[in-house]
């Protein structure tokens, strides 16, 4: 028998406590742990639920920024009314993850430390083979079924893709994560994989995501989020962009802008480039379209994903042009 | 409890319950309550649970297992190898031919596809079993695979003769022809992806057997199972009264099934096994992958001369399975030149299965899709191109159609539609950065027919019983078998309890082909009929009855209640009649069956296939047939596809009951969505596995995949296909689906997609 200890933390400071235990891994709402537990991919010694902690699922938003509690559920955050009016791109992102009943169960800490869909990932029976579950195993994806790897942010160790959407929206608009001793920005947060595919997170035992702090801006209230995918719902990006724009009194030109991808990388990626190449243009299409070519510099396939690369600057277009429709 | 026993709405009017009258499903409150009991559901004394252990190799030898570990892992009962589970007999296939070996083994020592199961571990709980599968260990000799159709070593395959149909000479017709098309079209492996997985709770008690198992055909899996065990048909009781989905998956006793009821026989407990999620595209096949070429060749006016088709489809490496891919392209349109032919391909999968419409799907997206290359090239609106080439009568068989309401199928769908405001162009229709297509096609599948029987009781308090060993899968023979008993009875559908899927009950056949309904039908109709003759015999008969003496032949019953046709005389209710009679039942065993039939072929007729009735026998030729219009809409930039308007026109002949029947054709256009645009099993190309084998990865349409589809039935009642007038309705809905996607991708896009599913990558 797989035996584990259960324990349930009722404040912070017990979780933490916990969470340093050998082995040991956090319980909020259970979508991606319990899921990887019957996969084989992990094997907790113990599972320390902190889904009774009060007061972490608070959600409270004002014009200079979003403070979300960790335990907050995708559903309430993607309904908050003030997240959808300041922050649309987060709740669009939320509102396109996952599905209805995973949504009502899921929390946004659980959100972030979602682990890659690669499907060898998944299948240690059959593919032993994978630097991010045993490193220094090899990648059994590399020369396998790729149509979902990543492009960008790639090394030879691995090549998975980061599948989640909030964390997109969240680093394009400068995020923060509140691990209690230390606060860092989302985009650090995130490690791309490099020679340690294990890996995936700037987080050390011990340490338990508390909060995500999202700064207010012009370009965070005038956002969006597009997924792409071949089916309409409950399916991981193919690729997505979450954008935010600020013009100029003139209408048109582009005093600031954020661009971050999804579906395509092995991180959340923001597309500095994009952003760079925009900033003080006019908002045309021709040089939209131009720019957001920028984000793929540096990119790799790996033959199925190929597609990825014409798809994403796509992506960024269309929802830049989206938001520009919507003057 | 065998049977749902939820009470009907008492709202449903007689014009509902009458055949042909809308009513709802009379076991919809048993599943919506829970009270339904699925076969996992069972709670036994002393259930042990199994776990399988699959090959991780596609191809090679198992050299040796270590079982140690499991065999002392906390609860575990057994550890089942090829070397330590019982040996059984070869049982015969489900045409009925014997064995080819005198033994079977269901666990591999030859691996021929990953996922193979090669041992099977047995513990007191699910979860013990579970961990200790996992520490079985299993030593391979691994040999080269071939992974799929495009794989080097795959070759050209076996040609199946049996397949082969030709008249004139398509060769030169086509050579001739002034206006030509050739084209490929490739499905990939599709998988049945029922909600309800496959398993069983198998139980021994002495020598007789005890299956709780989702099947679509209770006697041929009780066949397989006594044959196994070398036990008398009778000893063994197979139980089904409700399955989560079946789609051809679930009419044979599989591998799996057998290490079950051995472990159960050889821990003398009862054992249960449910397969997982990745089990299921592994422990038994889906849709074979297929591959076509199809020439046509036409005048200038669009009249075909010449149709060469070639097509081939997957098959395993110990197991023969025939995608009959000529099956549509034979009979759709009219051509004085025709020859097709098909090979099979052996690769190391699990030999494919019936995934809805075999054969016909396929088949249909070839000649669906050649056809509408061939309007384009002559500038011709595809519909228009239809009904130049119309058949007017079997162009294979040379038969007359039983009933072809193809031409009307065409009219309503293009009308409701709105066809004729179409832009012929490709890519001239749009909105904003949607491109916009419209694509028709057709679909047709036959009429399977096969004889069947039936028991109706009459109960002395007025209620009536049928009994089946047919099966409801969800497609409604619970209630058109309760509507076609209450109508010839003349009770109230409230009064009529069916009873299915026990195959102690009357036999009944495979329930696949869409043939149920005509046969089941057909055999309640008779049985009914004689308890009816025998109920209004004895009333006029018996000197205890009121009716004695009356001056009439006959008597009618209606609502119920029991008189003399010119209303003279006493009126009561049936239960009275029965209690002034004295008796406890009528009962009626009603069938379909030749009387020259001897015993063994009744026997036969029920648990193999091989005495169906082919659906060109005597004068007529019989099919159902549809006309699917679509419309999809392309992003311009992403390459995703979406449906958003579906009309579809159908031909079942009469409908038992026009609400269930839309909903099979809306389930089959709803699952041709997810074959165009989703569904593929995607192989790793180095290990020979399947790598989506679970429904995060497996694409299925989801609700906002599917748009409002509107169904019109244009059949009339087919007198030679079935007993009350109907055709097959369960596959029908499928066929023509892909391909009318397809043409409609390309009137949007101006591409042409000749590979399923059509992703978006194909598009950008
Ligand atoms: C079929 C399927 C489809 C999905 N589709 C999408 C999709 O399209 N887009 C998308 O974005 N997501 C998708 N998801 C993922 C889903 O969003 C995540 O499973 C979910 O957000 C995880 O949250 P949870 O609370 O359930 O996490 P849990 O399963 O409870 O935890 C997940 C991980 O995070 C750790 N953890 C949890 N809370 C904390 C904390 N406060 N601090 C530190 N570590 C913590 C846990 O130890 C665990 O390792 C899908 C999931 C499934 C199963
Ligand atoms: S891509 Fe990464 S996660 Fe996937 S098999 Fe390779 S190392 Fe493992």
């Amino acid at each position: 028998m797989r035996d584990f200890s259960y324990l349930r933390a009722d404040n912070i400071e017990a979780a933490r406590n916990a969470a340093a235990l050998p082995g040991a891994m956090l319980l909020a709402g259970g979508t991606t742990l319990i899921d990887l537990a019957k996969c084989g991919v992990v094997e907790p010694a113990t599972v320390i639920d902190i889904s009774h902690i009060e007061g972490l699922n608070a959600i409270d938003v004002t014009a200079d920024r979003a403070l979300i509690g960790a335990l907050a559920k995708m559903s309430h955050v993607a309904d908050h009314a003030e997240v959808k009016s300041l922050f649309p791109a987060v709740s669009e992102a939320l509102w396109q993850a996952a599905s209805a009943q995973l949504r009502n169960m899921a929390t946004i800490g659980g959100n972030l430390m979602q682990r890659t869909r690669c499907p060898y990932f998944r299948d240690p029976a059959n593919f032993p083979a994978c630097n991010k579950r045993e490193p220094g195993s090899g990648c059994s994806a590399i020369g396998g079924v790729t149509r979902g790897h990543a492009v960008l942010g790639v090394s030879e160790a691995c090549i998975a893709t980061y599948p989640e959407d909030l964390a997109v929206a969240l680093v394009a608009f400068d995020a923060e994560v509140d691990l209690g001793e230390r606060r860092l920005t989302v985009e650090d947060f995130f490690l791309a994989p490099g020679a340690t595919a294990e890996q995936e997170h700037d987080i050390r035992p011990g340490e338990v995501i508390t909060a995500i702090e999202i700064p207010g801006s012009a370009a965070a209230r005038r956002s969006t989020y597009i997924k792409v995918r071949d089916r309409q719902s409950y399916e991981f990006a193919a690729a997505s962009a979450a954008v935010g724009l600020e013009l100029e009194g003139d209408g048109r030109t582009i005093r600031d802008i954020r661009v971050a991808l999804g579906g395509v990388a092995t991180k959340p990626w923001r597309a500095r480039a994009v952003e760079d190449a925009l900033k003080g243009k006019a908002l045309d299409e021709a040089t939209i379209r131009e720019a957001s070519e920028l984000a793929m510099q540096g990119a790799v396939d790996h033959g199925a994903n190929h597609y990825k690369i014409a798809l994403a600057p796509r992506v960024i277009a269309r929802a830049i042009l989206k938001l520009g429709e919507t003057a | 409890m065998t049977v749902h026993d939820m009470k009907h709405a008492a709202s449903d009017s007689a014009r509902l319950e009458a055949v042909g009258g809308r009513l709802s499903r009379v076991d919809g409150p048993a599943k919506i309550t829970g009270a339904a009991h699925y076969a996992f559901e069972q709670q036994l004394e002393g259930l042990a649970h199994a776990v399988l252990v699959g090959a991780t190799i596609a191809a090679g030898k198992v050299t040796a297992i270590d079982a140690r570990a499991a065999e002392t892992a906390p609860g575990v009962l057994a550890v089942l190898t090829p070397d330590t589970i019982m040996e059984l007999k070869g049982a015969s296939d489900w045409f009925g031919n014997p064995p080819a070996l005198s033994t079977y083994c269901p666990l591999a020592r030859e691996i021929t596809f990953s996922g193979q199961h090669v041992a099977a571990v047995v513990a007191e709980t699910f979860e013990q079993a579970v961990a200790a599968a996992a520490l079985v260990k299993v030593w391979y000799d691994e040999t080269p695979a071939i992974v799929d159709l495009s794989d080097g070593k795959a070759g050209d395959g076996i040609p199946i003769d049996a397949m082969t149909k030709e008249w004139g000479d398509a060769q030169a017709a086509f050579a001739a022809a002034p206006v030509r098309i050739c084209a490929a079209y490739n499905t990939p492996r599709e998988f049945q992806a029922a909600m309800e997985p496959h398993g069983l709770i198998a139980r021994w008690e002495g020598d007789e057997l005890t299956v709780w198992e989702p099947s679509q055909w209770l006697d041929g899996m009780a066949r397989t199972y006594a044959e196994w065990f070398d036990i008398p048909f009778r000893n063994v009781r197979l139980v089904s009264p409700y399955i989560g989905g079946g789609f051809g998956s679930k009419a044979l006793a599989l591998a799996h099934s057998a290490v079950t009821a051995a472990a159960a026989k050889m821990l003398g407990r009862p054992v249960k096994l449910v397969l997982n999620r990745p089990q299921n595209f592994t422990s038994y096949g889906g849709r074979a992958a297929t591959r076509q070429t199809v020439a046509i060749g036409a005048d200038k006016t669009g009249r075909i001369q010449s149709i060469v088709h070639r097509g081939v489809n997957e098959t395993a490496v110990d197991g023969m399975w025939v995608e009959p891919l000529g099956s549509v392209t034979s009979i759709m349109y009219a051509t004085p030149n025709f020859s097709s032919k098909q090979n099979v391909v052996r690769v190391n999968t699990v030999v494919p299965g019936a995934k809805r419409a075999p054969g016909e799907n396929p088949s249909a997206f070839g000649i669906e899709c050649a056809i509408d290359e061939l309007a384009h090239e002559l500038g011709l609106d595809p519909l228009e191109m239809r009904l130049i080439n119309y058949a007017e009568q079997d162009p294979h068989a040379k038969k007359a159609w039983s009933t072809r309401q193809l031409r009307e199928a065409f009219a309503a769908g293009a009308e409701a539609f709105g066809w004729a405001k179409r832009s012929p162009q490709p890519r001239s229709m749009r909105e904003g950065r949607q491109l916009i297509g419209w694509g028709v096609a057709a679909g047709t599948y036959p009429v399977r027919r096969a004889h069947g029987e039936a028991v109706v009781k009459l109960l002395a308090d007025g209620s009536v019983e049928v009994e089946s060993s047919s099966i409801d899968m969800g497609q409604g023979t619970y209630t058109i078998l309760a509507q076609t008993a209450a109508e010839t009875l003349g009770v109230p559908v409230s009064q009529v309890w069916v009873k299915l899927g026990d195959s102690h009950f009357a036999r009944a056949g495979v329930t696949g082909g869409s043939r149920l309904a005509g046969v089941m039908t057909g055999a309640v109709y008779k049985a009914a009929g004689q308890a009816l003759n025998e109920l209004i015999g004895l009333a006029l008969s018996d000197p205890l009855s009121p009716f004695h003496g009356l001056q009439a032949n006959t008597l009618v019953v209606r609502n119920g209640r029991i008189a003399s046709p010119r209303g003279d005389g006493p009126e009561l209710a049936i239960a009275e009649l029965m209690s002034m009679l004295g008796r406890e039942r009528i009962e009626a065993k009603g069938d379909t069956v030749p009387p020259s039939f001897t015993p063994e072929q009744r026997y036969n007729n029920y648990t193999t296939i091989a005495m169906a009735l082919p659906h060109t026998e005597g004068d007529y030729s019989r099919y159902s047939w549809c006309a699917h219009f679509v419309e999809v809409r392309v992003d311009e930039d992403f390459g995703t596809v979406r449906v958003s308007r579906v009309v579809s026109a159908l031909d079942s002949g009469r409908l038992y009951n026009p609400k269930l029947a839309e909903s099979q054709w809306k389930g089959g256009i709803i699952m041709g969505i997810g074959q165009a645009l989703l569904e593929e099993g995607i192989v790793d190309r180095r290990h020979g596995r399947i790598v989506n084998s679970n429904f995060a990865d497996y694409m299925l349409p989801t609700n906002a995949d599917i748009p409002d589809i509107q169904t019109i039935s244009v059949g009339i009642p087919d007198p030679h296909s079935s007993a009350l007038g109907g055709k097959g309705v369960g596959e029908l809905g499928i066929v023509g689906v892909a391909p009318a996607i397809a043409n409609a991708v390309f009137h949007a896009t101006g591409k042409r997609v000749r590979d399923l599913p059509i992703t978006l990558e194909k598009l950008i």
